[in-house]
């Protein structure tokens, strides 16, 4: 038995959970419930009358052919850029940890881009990359390349890609650190005189330890370029050109605030939800846990 | 199998710190010598440079006759046990022993032939696909025992490598490392601060303070000869008592006024200031009635079953500077305020200068 501190005052604990729940009910509970509500629903063209239709717009929905295609691109999407994220921040916080003179100093200078607003961080990389005027732009078709983001499908992905994939190496970077801090210097120390090269005790020491701290990061990352993208995406390519870049979250932004389709939209919203939901139980299942050896 | 020379080694850290200063050891063939001294004095700093772990600032460590100062931890051809046992927590047992002998492509039927040959050995048959952390704190040491044994090198290198363990296991690993290393033949290099541990092991006994090598001899010569108060210090339990004395014509002068008459020991000259050195033991209770050469007033006993500690100070001179231990048979029954009258073994009497702390 856990000795447990009793309030006396009933009413207290609740006045002080009220703004937070409050916020939450505003903010999340009501707009999740209208999207369930407006999933089931569909309005004439001229925005007149609304009708019940039941499971139909996720029906349609499913079955569209763009959607199929939205959900392709979302896979690519993540699955490049947690992968992308993953193996640039190993490789920097590896090099990093190698550093004994401004290790502070580096690491400070590897978290900022974290700090970044996406928006902010797809306008970067827009900027670096604009044919008219960005300079990596420019010394690309000075090499030759015909670089044209902004008419060239798998250019525009790999821009964004890029953008997405270059704000999360912060955030990674700093558990890699953690990671590899966590491992005994003597471990290493054992491998060597074990024999094993550099090489050969990375692969067999290092990454083996770190393997929890990935698998972390990778469950971490996909949901990240799953949901937390669409400011990116949306600075850089707006989901363009034609659909190369509509993730399922943009494309639920596309239909329902442009195209002003909200049968669709919230049945997608829905599916969405769904999905974080899995998502979500799935990270506290496995990633909470996470394996530990010792 | 090969000897192990040190000569002259230094190492200082990031061009401030002097952790060694200088220290030449010379380790024949298959003996064990260890390293024991206070914390911070060197030893692990030492071990890693024979290692491979640690750049050598200045001097040679050579192994088999080679000098291997520009070699890597792998190409030196030894192994070595940490104090954390350093066993890689993903792999089974038997993939921590064999792990160093497939980084040297060690045929697999060889490899499995002495993995299990070291399991029976060290009782870890019975473990071979278990994890380290499946393990109590005995068996990891003797995993850690066996990876370094497998690999038959040249040197086993230890640093303490039983301060994890209670007392009980520690006793135990003690006498089974010693039987392991005479079985085996293999040169070791043995940290630790304990000295019972250093007693019982070495062959070879170095006493560090600071940086330098203070004795290096057999431990019964270091126990019989210190050559220096820090090393009559260290060596012994309970310590050797050290009193601040002055010579006389015809003995010692306590600080206090007491006079330590000690016939037959060669007397330095009248007047010079000096540390006397009496282990406790050396300190005898006369029971004949005989003239004592001290008189001990008693302050405080520890009994201990086997030997009963006398703590007090002579019984003329109260001055903290002269407390003394006296190691009693465990028969004698002594309480708090006795006058135990003892006598001195002039043989057994240590004699050093107060100023440099070097032995007389
Ligand atoms: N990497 C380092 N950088 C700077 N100084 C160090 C470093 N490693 C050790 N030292 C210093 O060198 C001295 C000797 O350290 P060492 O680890 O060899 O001591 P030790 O005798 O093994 O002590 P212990 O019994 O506590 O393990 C200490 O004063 C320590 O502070
Ligand atoms: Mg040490």
């Amino acid at each position: 038995m856990s000795p447990r501190v009793v309030f006396p005052n009933k009413i207290l604990p609740y006045l002080l959970l009220a703004p937070q729940l409050a916020i939450t009910l505003v903010f999340f509970y009501w707009p999740a419930s209208q999207a369930l509500y407006q999933s089931v629903l569909r309005e004439d063209a001229f925005g007149l009358k609304t009708t019940f239709v039941g499971l139909a717009n996720f029906k349609k929905v499913l079955s569209q052919p763009s959607y199929i295609a939205s959900v392709q691109t979302t896979v690519i999407f993540s699955v490049a850029t947690a992968f992308i994220a993953i193996v640039l921040a190993l490789l920097l916080a590896v090099m990093a940890d190698k550093i004994i003179k401004g290790r502070g100093f580096y690491r400070t200078l590897m978290i900022w881009p974290y700090a970044v607003a996406p928006a902010i961080a797809g306008l970067l990389w827009l900027f670096m990359f604009n044919p008219t005027m960005g300079t990596f732009a420019y010394m690309l078709r000075a090499a030759g390349y015909p670089w044209d983001p902004l008419l060239n499908g798998p250019q525009a992905m790999s821009l964004v890609i890029a953008a997405a994939a270059w704000k999360q190496i912060s955030y990674n970077f700093l558990f890699f650190v953690a990671g590899l801090q966590a491992i005994p210097k003597t471990l290493i120390e054992a491998a060597a005189i074990d024999g094993a090269g550099e090489t050969k005790r990375f692969w067999t020491i290092i990454f083996p330890l770190l393997a929890p701290t990935t698998f972390f990061l990778l469950v971490i990352n996909t949901t990240y370029a799953f949901f937390d993208t669409f400011g990116i995406i949306h600075a850089v390519t707006g989901g363009g050109p034609g659909k190369w870049t509509e993730t399922l979250v943009y494309k639920v932004y596309n239909d329902g605030f442009v195209n002003l389709n909200f049968g669709d939209s919230a049945a997608q919203s829905v599916i969405l939800m769904v999905i974080v939901i899995a998502l979500t139980a799935f990270q506290f299942r496995y990633v909470e846990k996470k394996v530990h050896y010792g | 199998m090969a000897t192990v020379d040190l000569k002259d080694v230094r190492k200082v850290y990031g061009g401030r710190v002097e952790a060694v200063k200088g220290v030449s050891i010379s380790i024949p063939d298959g003996a064990m010598c260890v390293l024991v001294g206070p914390s911070g004095c060197g030893k692990s700093t030492l071990l890693r440079m024979i290692a491979g772990l640690e750049e050598i600032t200045s001097g040679t460590v050579e192994i088999g006759g080679e000098v291997v100062n520009d070699r890597g931890p792998a190409e030196r051809d030894i192994a070595m046990v940490f104090q954390n046992y350093a066993l890689y927590p993903h792999m089974k047992v038997y993939d921590n022993m064999a792990y160093g002998l497939r980084n040297r492509g060690m045929a697999k039927d060889e490899i499995d032939k002495r993995v299990r040959e070291a399991a029976a050995t060290l009782g870890l048959a019975d473990f071979l696909e278990r994890r380290p952390r499946e393990l109590s704190g005995g068996q990891r040491q003797r995993v850690a025992m066996g990876r370094a044994i497998v690999r038959s090198p040249k040197a086993f290198l230890f640093d303490e490598p039983l301060s994890n363990l209670d007392a009980k296991l520690r006793g135990q690993m003690r006498i089974e490392i010693k039987n392991l290393q005479k079985t085996l033949g293999v040169t070791s290099v043995y940290v630790t601060h304990d000295q019972v541990e250093a007693m019982t092991l070495a062959d070879t006994l170095v006493v560090m303070n600071q940086g330098l090598a203070e004795q290096i001899d057999t431990p019964m010569a270091i126990y019989e000869r210190p050559a220096s108060v820090f090393v009559a210090g260290f060596i012994g339990s309970p310590a050797m008592n050290l009193l601040a004395a002055k010579s006389s014509q015809s003995g010692h002068i306590l600080a206090d006024g007491t006079e330590i008459a000690i016939s037959g020991a060669t007397l330095p000259d009248s007047g010079r200031e000096v540390l006397l050195g009496i282990r406790p033991e050396h300190l005898t209770l006369i029971e004949n009635g005989a003239a004592p050469d001290l008189q001990l007033k008693v302050t405080a006993v520890e009994t201990l079953g086997a030997d009963t500690l006398a703590h007090g100070h002579p019984a003329n001179g109260e001055s903290r500077s002269s407390e003394l231990v006296a190691r009693l048979p465990g028969s004698v029954r002594v309480r708090d305020g006795d006058l135990l009258p003892l006598s001195i073994d002039p043989s057994m009497v240590h004699i050093f200068d107060a100023a440099s702390g070097r032995r007389i």
